[in-house]
């Protein structure tokens, strides 16, 4: 069921709370050991709060706009006594004190936390497989990988577990995964959201995102998620979402980067990215190509950035105040630093602490750090410039549909390489969405995979650009959304 | 060649605590000496996923000490990240602002009328306490993490240790009259690193040692003395004795500095723009508030005191060296007998206890003893209704919390004068009875031999007889006597 579903039969009473809840449990109790999309679930807390919710609608409270409503939390958003250890060995355990804003709002809001799911150590990755924790299948090809940072959250939502998950997208990690598992992912603006309670990967990039089954459940969420919060000193009011004509493709123009259609991109995707393009201008959609030539250097922007922001984001993992302390012979402080982290990190964190403390170090940061920051206000300018000639980008959110898992995780700057189309709007902390555009077929395996096709506005539009991403889901094909087939069926 | 051949270059670094309520980036209290991390929260003992929201009433204790010192404030300003690994710092790094600190300029006048120019202040976050003298483990205490700071650096303006002692002297006078902070270093709210180098004037400077360590100004001028001359001895002794570049302590017990660590061990503290927050900007309507909040400054209260009051160098010093001193003699003034009264009143009473703990816990909430009774003791002395030494029990029994009226003190203990004429009488006759070799001594001319029978009378009068009274009517009795 839908979340607009779900939330009317509960309002109209045709269902509980405790009933949606129960079965949201079981069938993801039923799932989970083939599709690894949960770390944990949170049963005794999710029921109690379903119990709390019917009774205070059955003594005549007003339902909320997400009443009853089930949905996955990134196991980085911090929900109080509750494990958030991020994917990482070091935070095994680790229970902090206090919620998370986003999931405060939803709670707020009716919606009820069901379960942690699994990630990228500290966000670091793009395909699910730099945790000890469990590693997410894609629904669509249990062999593949589901994308990341943000991968059991997707998982959770292309196998129809749950109508809508939190993740978190610092250069793409909850696109690219809705990209590659068929949902659909809103990265707000930077800012739009408060970070309050999301463990941090890179201050200046992270946004807490969602990914939703349906194009109107994004609207809806990111009404209850943004919004100034007094705790986050970086969160701003956007902006609404318009009058009538602004909402309608009918003389939208549609802006096109050459920059996003070079090398490397599956010919299979172009081809989806193409038709759904055409199927816009059908719509009355204006096509205008752009240029956006510090685009296609975002990837090493991001990646100096983002792992100098990272090494110091990191360094309060020392042992001292939580998580797994690990002291070895030597009885010095410096040494119990070095062997709780040598023992917590994984290699991809590990990898990105190095490059992030080199880019920051004495001597190195003019070249590194100060030049990419001077970069990244150009690629603002350069965005700031295509706004003024259209309304919103299009193109495809990844280069390739969902890869093998095992395929790269030897090759980090492969890896890196497929974040290459998201991290452009993360550097300039514009919204984007990924919505599915249909499927390809794999021609060696035959397995059929999901392709998405990436929406970026200008900052502060998030609205705007959640209700044309819904106005295009009405046009129906090439505009589908469909559960994955191995779930659905 | 001797010492004097050699120059001293002496920079300092301060910081300070501002006297917030609550800490830089969070709600918890700004606190001191209470149980070990009970003044804690997600955000200043660095749970993943908290994030600083700054306070902005540090903001505005750090634009009134900028203005104190008549800084230059820039309109925006940026926090920094300063990242280096220690188990009292959360986060794993400090806030402060290293590229675009918030003030720049200003300086410090001394005595003799140079000015000490200061090269910036910034605002910072403070750490928590490492406590090592618990047993085998390293203890933790997160309660100060957090707590405002300023820091403010000289240039290598001051030249000699006593010049270095003056400065922060009056920098602190200066803080603590603005209201920035209570500036006591016991509490270790302000603390002091010191640069000192030595040359040859007319030579380039040399090299450049930092001492750290410095819990007291006295240490301050006691490690720049032993510096001065540890650093001459070397130059003299040349070749093969060079002044390294390092940070040393000084070891108060033994009287002397010894290396903390070379420049080779130095940090790189890897600085770069804080994300977690927007720029700091002060604007302008800010600024003017706390200008025209600004209280007198302690030279401008020495001034007054002096030329207008007509008190004397010595007591405008005194009274203008401490905010619960002075703003309790201005309080007291109007009332008053005079100003030198006063002044004399406060120097001998009030000064010396307010160095008792509990004295100066309760002069924290307001004046260690109420000025309209202050004012009265001294109008009292003055008309001989009680002895100078009876005001200044008085003002002993108030200033330690006596919680009696002023009459009933006098009352009680029997500190009024009497200065009825017959009892006064009855007692100098007395005193007079077989005493007529003080009397001839005195018709003779020896005046100060009247000083035996007013004795007699005190002591009859257990002290109550106005002394003055006394000595006149004595005076009169022998004269009187002789006719
Ligand atoms: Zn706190």
């Amino acid at each position: 069921m839908s979340l607009s579903q779900l939330a009317r039969a509960l309002a109209d009473g045709t269902r509980s709370a405790r009933s949606t809840v129960q079965a949201t449990l079981a069938s993801c109790e039923r799932a989970n050991p083939r599709l690894a999309a949960f770390q944990a679930l949170a049963a005794t807390d999710a029921l109690a709060c379903a119990e709390r919710l019917d009774a205070a609608l059955a003594a005549g409270a007003e339902p909320g706009p997400l009443a009853g409503v089930p949905f996955a939390t990134k196991a980085n958003l911090c929900i109080a006594e509750r494990e958030t250890n991020c994917g990482s060995a070091l935070l095994a355990g680790y229970r902090p004190p206090y919620t998370a804003t986003a999931v405060e709002r939803l709670v707020a809001a009716g919606a009820i936390p069901i379960g942690t799911t699994n990630m990228d150590e500290f966000g670091m990755g793009s395909s699910g497989e730099n945790t000890c924790y469990g590693i997410a299948r894609n629904p669509w090809d249990l062999g593949r990988t589901p994308g990341g940072s943000s991968s059991g959250s997707a998982v959770s939502v292309a196998a129809g577990l749950v109508p809508f998950a939190l993740g978190s997208d610092t250069g793409g990690s909850v696109r690219q995964p809705a990209a590659l598992s068929g949902v659909f992912g809103l990265k707000p603006s930077y800012g739009a959201v408060s970070r309050y309670g999301l463990v941090a990967f890179a201050s200046s990039l992270d946004v807490v995102g969602v990914l939703a089954a349906e194009a109107t459940d994004l609207a809806t969420l990111l009404a209850v998620l943004a919004g100034p919060d007094p705790l986050d000193a970086t969160t701003v009011r956007i902006e609404g979402p318009g009058n009538e004509a602004d909402r309608e493709l009918d003389g939208l123009v549609v802006g096109v980067a050459r920059e996003t259609f070079g090398p490397g991109l599956d010919p299979r995707v172009e081809a989806r990215t193409n038709e759904a393009l055409a199927a816009l201008e059908r719509a009355g959609c204006v096509l205008r190509e752009v240029s956006l030539p510090l685009a296609g250097q975002a990837v090493p922007i991001y990646y100096v950035i983002a792992t100098g922001e990272a090494s110091s984001n990191l360094a309060r993992y020392d042992g001292v105040r939580y998580g797994r302390r690990v002291q070895g012979d030597d009885p010095s402080l410096d040494a119990m630093f070095e062997a709780t982290r040598a023992a917590g990190f994984g290699d991809e964190v590990k990898r990105r602490i190095l490059l992030g403390t080199y880019v920051l170090s004495a001597g190195y940061a003019q070249h590194w750090y100060t030049k990419a920051l001077r970069a990244r206000r150009r690629l603002v300018h350069e965005f700031d410039a295509a706004f003024r000639e259209v309304d919103v980008l299009l193109g495809p959110t990844t280069p390739t549909p969902a890869f093998h898992l095992g395929e790269r995780v030897d090759d980090p700057l492969a890896m890196y390489a497929c974040d290459h189309l998201t991290v452009p709007a993360s550097l300039a902390g514009l919204p984007a969405v990924s919505a599915p555009v249909g499927t390809v077929d794999d021609p060696a395996g035959g397995a059929t995979l999901p392709v998405g096709l990436q929406w970026v506005g200008p900052r502060g539009s998030d609205a705007r650009l959640c209700a044309l991403v819904a106005a295009a889901d009405r046009l129906g094909a090439p505009f589908t959304s469909a559960l994955a087939p191995e779930v659905s069926a | 060649m001797t010492n004097a051949d050699y120059a001293a270059v002496i920079g300092l670094e301060v910081h300070c605590q501002l006297g917030t309520r609550t800490k830089l980036f969070c709600g918890c209290r700004n606190t001191f000496g209470e149980p070990p991390n009970t003044h804690v929260c997600p955000v200043c003992s660095g749970q993943p996923g908290a994030l600083p929201v700054l306070n902005e009433a540090a903001v505005r204790l750090a634009v009134r000490a900028a203005l104190a010192v008549e800084g230059t404030i820039r309109a925006t300003s940026d926090f920094d990240r300063k990242n280096y690994f220690y188990c009292d710092l959360p986060k794993g790094y400090q806030i402060t602002q290293f590229d675009a600190p918030y003030c720049q300029g200003g300086g410090v006048r001394l005595a003799s009328g140079r000015t000490v120019r200061l090269r910036r202040i910034h605002l910072e976050e403070d750490a928590g306490k490492a406590i090592h003298d618990r047993g085998d483990a390293t203890l933790v205490d997160l309660n100060r993490a957090g707590v405002p700071l300023i820091e403010a650096v000289t240039e290598a303006d001051l030249q000699t240790a006593d010049e270095a002692h003056e400065f922060l002297t009056a920098l602190k006078e200066m803080l603590r009259f603005a209201g920035v902070s209570d500036c006591d270093m016991e509490k270790g709210s302000l603390r002091c690193d010191v640069n000192v180098s030595l040359h040859r004037p007319g030579e380039p400077w040399g090299t450049k040692v930092e001492l750290k360590n410095l819990n007291s100004f006295r240490f301050v001028r006691d490690s720049l003395e032993h510096e001065i001359a540890r650093q001459s001895g070397l130059l003299e002794r040349g070749a093969g004795h060079e002044i390294r570049q390092e940070t040393r302590l000084w070891d108060a017990d033994r009287a002397e500095t010894r290396v903390m660590r070379s420049k080779e061990d130095a940090d790189d503290y890897r600085y770069f723009p804080e994300p977690d927050l927007p720029a700091l900007v002060i604007p302008a309507t800010l600024i003017e508030a706390e200008r025209a909040a600004l209280p007198e400054l302690p030279a401008a209260k020495r001034a007054r005191y002096t030329e207008t009051l007509g008190l004397s160098a010595y007591d405008a010093d005194l009274l203008s060296s401490d905010p619960v001193v002075a703003h309790l003699f201005e309080a007291a003034l109007e009332t008053a007998a005079s100003p030198k009264s006063l002044a004399n009143l406060i120097a001998n009473e009030v000064v010396p206890a307010l160095a008792e703990p509990a004295v100066r816990a309760r002069a924290e909430h307001g004046h260690p003893v109420a000025p309209a009774d202050l004012a009265r003791v001294t109008r009292e002395v003055e008309s001989g209704a009680i002895h100078a030494n009876g005001g200044r029990r008085v003002l002993e029994l108030l200033v330690r919390g006596d919680e009696r009226d002023v009459d009933r003190i006098l009352q009680e203990e029997h500190l009024l004068l009497v200065t009825d004429e017959a009892a006064l009488e009855r007692w100098c006759r007395q005193a007079l009875v077989g005493r007529e070799d003080v009397a001839r001594e005195v018709r003779a001319g020896k005046t100060k031999a009247i000083g035996a029978l007013m004795g007699a009378v005190m002591k009859a009068s257990h002290g109550q007889a106005a002394p003055e009274r006394v000595r006149a009517l004595l005076q009169r009795m022998i004269d009187e006597s002789e006719a």
